[in-house]
């Protein structure tokens, strides 16, 4: 016969440890029913240059472009995205106390980790890029998403091609 | 005493019947013919007689190995654990093996288990042991129970008081949640360890169960981290300018392989965690990531992509003697050493399609073994029988843990409280 120890101690996990069942919401009966719909609202006007602040984290995205894309397991980047990023090369030479981000994404047919490590690939080759065009390089950071953070989620190559990306994203010292 | 007379019974039974071999399944080929087996609810206590009982048929029928029979067809009722059961009534309903077991409430609160495993061909007492736990432990102790039964039958060390823990992920693909969760082996008792403010990825336990390191993108950094359950503390794992990912301990525990991307460029590290003192074994312009120690500690095998696609490697742990070992089709990654050290458990892409493959760690023999189609991240059980896996859905549908025995037989969903990814099996807890 063997005999165990009353304890059994695989440490029981602290109390502090928040149980899923926690995230439910009650809901109230009281609560009214959602008003009526009402005529829709009329849809956002198309961003226009003039309606965007200068210097802006939006001025960025919408104006100058914040996405580049690579081909399949590689993180060279593309002559068609050298225009793309000498046009954000300029626009932080412009707006000097502007601080930015580089995020590198990869599609889904690669490992986690090894997503992880070209996704890190393609942010540093975006930011090697902005600092040959003459951008300080304490400015730009780097991080990698791998295939974490995807845009669509179908599998096939015309989703695929959007995942595969290099994101700049605006951090700090932008016009707001 | 009972010892002997368990002795007596068995040497008579092989005297009657020199034909009959005891009872024994051989883990080693996996079995199309699970053993019959039957596990009554445990007398006594009767509630928690019926669960421990329950979770011992669930542990077994899930290995493969075991057919656990219902028990609306037995014939003969056991009342006493303590007298030798009718063999001839159990063999009538096809049971080869029988589990008789009793749960009593001590006077200081504690519940006491005994059980006695049965040769019912054989006639002899395979197994008696006695357990003593708080009440709330019940499940603890009849996955105990389980592994008792399964190491004394197959001969191999059980791996069912074990746990998992695992990255749980909900919301739309797009903006997925991902929280670090731990969970009994059956899936029993989930817990979310962080809240799903930050994305974590790749968790591994330490040998002892009580460390996690995994990464974490608390910040927007993505960096390793450990976490000790006991104290539910999370520590950043040194002060890297960049990315840290894809940690896993050493055996004893006082390592940590890990990758550091530096400029783009992914290498493989160990640092020691009592002084923090890190080396780099990997300097390759290449993809280098993915470490997984070989059990003696002496060998790492990782994955590179410095022969122009994503393979695996084999290096001496400090570095020198690397090769590649992966020569079969397509791209491999993510070697994981089987605690026994014969196999590295793998992922294969082929395309987009992904299989849990293993081979030797010379790269022979390579065998897939899993069916999915998008199957990666392995992790052995501690008996390096079993491995679990991540099972993706496609079309943004969320993941599912899977497992399947290293024979290839036996593939089975693990339930989880809904997604999940990212599978890591303890040791057997001590």
């Amino acid at each position: 016969m063997i005999r165990f120890s009353s304890s059994l101690k695989f440490s029981a996990l602290s109390a502090a440890l928040v149980l899923g069942a926690c995230t439910h919401k009650q809901e109230a009966v009281t609560t009214p029913p959602p008003p009526p719909p009402v005529a829709a609202p009329a849809p956002a006007p198309a961003p226009v240059a003039s309606g965007i602040l200068p210097g802006s984290a939006e001025d960025l995205r919408v104006n100058v472009g914040d996405t580049v894309h690579f081909t399949l397991d590689q993180y060279n980047v593309e002559e068609s995205d050298k225009a793309l990023l000498g046009r954000q090369a300029a626009w932080l030479q412009k707006y000097p106390s502007v601080r930015v981000t580089i995020e590198g994404h990869a599609d889904e047919r690669g490992t986690r980790e090894y997503n992880l490590a070209l996704g890190a690939r393609r942010a540093n080759a975006v930011k090697e890029y902005l600092v040959s065009q003459g951008v300080s390089t304490g400015r730009v950071e780097t991080v990698s998403y791998g295939k974490e953070r995807p845009i669509c989620t179908t599998s096939d190559e015309g989703c695929w091609s959007q995942n595969r990306r290099g994101v700049t994203i605006v951090t700090g010292g932008a016009n707001s | 005493m009972k010892k002997l007379l368990a002795l007596l019974a068995l040497l008579t039974a092989f005297a009657a019947q020199p034909a009959v071999a005891q009872l024994r399944v051989d883990v080693t080929q996996g079995v199309a013919q699970p053993l019959p087996i039957a596990i009554p609810d445990f007398v006594g206590d009767p509630q928690a007689g019926a669960n421990i009982a329950g979770v011992v048929r669930a542990d077994l029928e899930r290995s493969g190995l075991f057919r656990p029979l219902d028990q609306k067809g037995f014939v003969e009722r056991v009342t006493n654990i303590n007298t030798v059961p009718n063999f001839g009534s159990w063999r009538s309903i096809t049971a080869q093996g029988l589990v008789t077991g009793q749960v009593t409430q001590q006077p200081d609160g504690r519940l006491r288990v005994d059980f006695r495993l049965w040769d019912v061909y054989g006639e002899s007492q395979m197994l008696g042991l006695q357990f003593f736990t708080t009440p709330e432990n019940w499940r603890r102790i009849a996955h105990m129970v389980s592994d008792a039964i399964y190491e004394r039958i197959t001969g191999e060390k059980g791996y069912f008081d074990t746990r998992i823990v695992f990255i749980s992920e909900t919301g739309p693909a797009i903006k997925r949640v991902k929280r670090l969760a731990i969970m009994d082996q059956d899936g029993a008792n989930p817990i979310f360890l962080t809240n799903g403010s930050y994305m974590v990825l790749t968790p591994r336990f330490n040998p002892t169960a009580q460390m996690i390191a995994y990464m974490s993108y608390i910040s927007a950094k993505p960096r390793v981290y450990l976490f000790d359950i006991e104290t539910g503390k999370q520590e950043m794992l040194g002060s890297f300018p960049n990315m840290t990912f894809s940690p896993r301990f050493s055996p004893h525990g006082n390592r940590v392989a890990l990758t550091l991307e530096n400029g783009g460029n992914s290498d493989v590290y160990v640092m020691d965690l009592r002084s923090r003192a890190i080396q780099r074994l990997t300097s390759d312009p290449g993809i280098d990531t993915a470490p997984s120690f070989s059990p003696d500690g002496r060998q790492i095998a990782f994955e590179s992509d410095r022969g122009g696609s994503q393979q695996i490697y084999v290096m001496n742990a400090d570095g020198s003697g690397q090769r590649r070992v992966s020569f079969g089709a397509g791209n491999n990654g993510t070697p994981v050493w089987s605690p026994r050290g014969d196999l590295l458990a793998f992922t294969k892409q082929q395309g987009s399609r992904f299989t849990i493959g293993v081979m030797r760690p010379d790269g022979s023999g390579e065998r897939l073994i899993s069916s999915g189609g998008r199957d990666e991240g392995p992790t052995w059980a501690p008996n390096g029988r079993v491995l679990m896996y991540s099972r993706g859905l496609g079309g943004g549908a969320g993941s599912q843990i899977w497992s399947v025995d290293v024979t290839g037989r036996n593939e089975r969903r693990v339930l989880t409280p809904g997604s999940a990814s990212d599978p890591a099996w303890s040791p057997l807890i001590q």
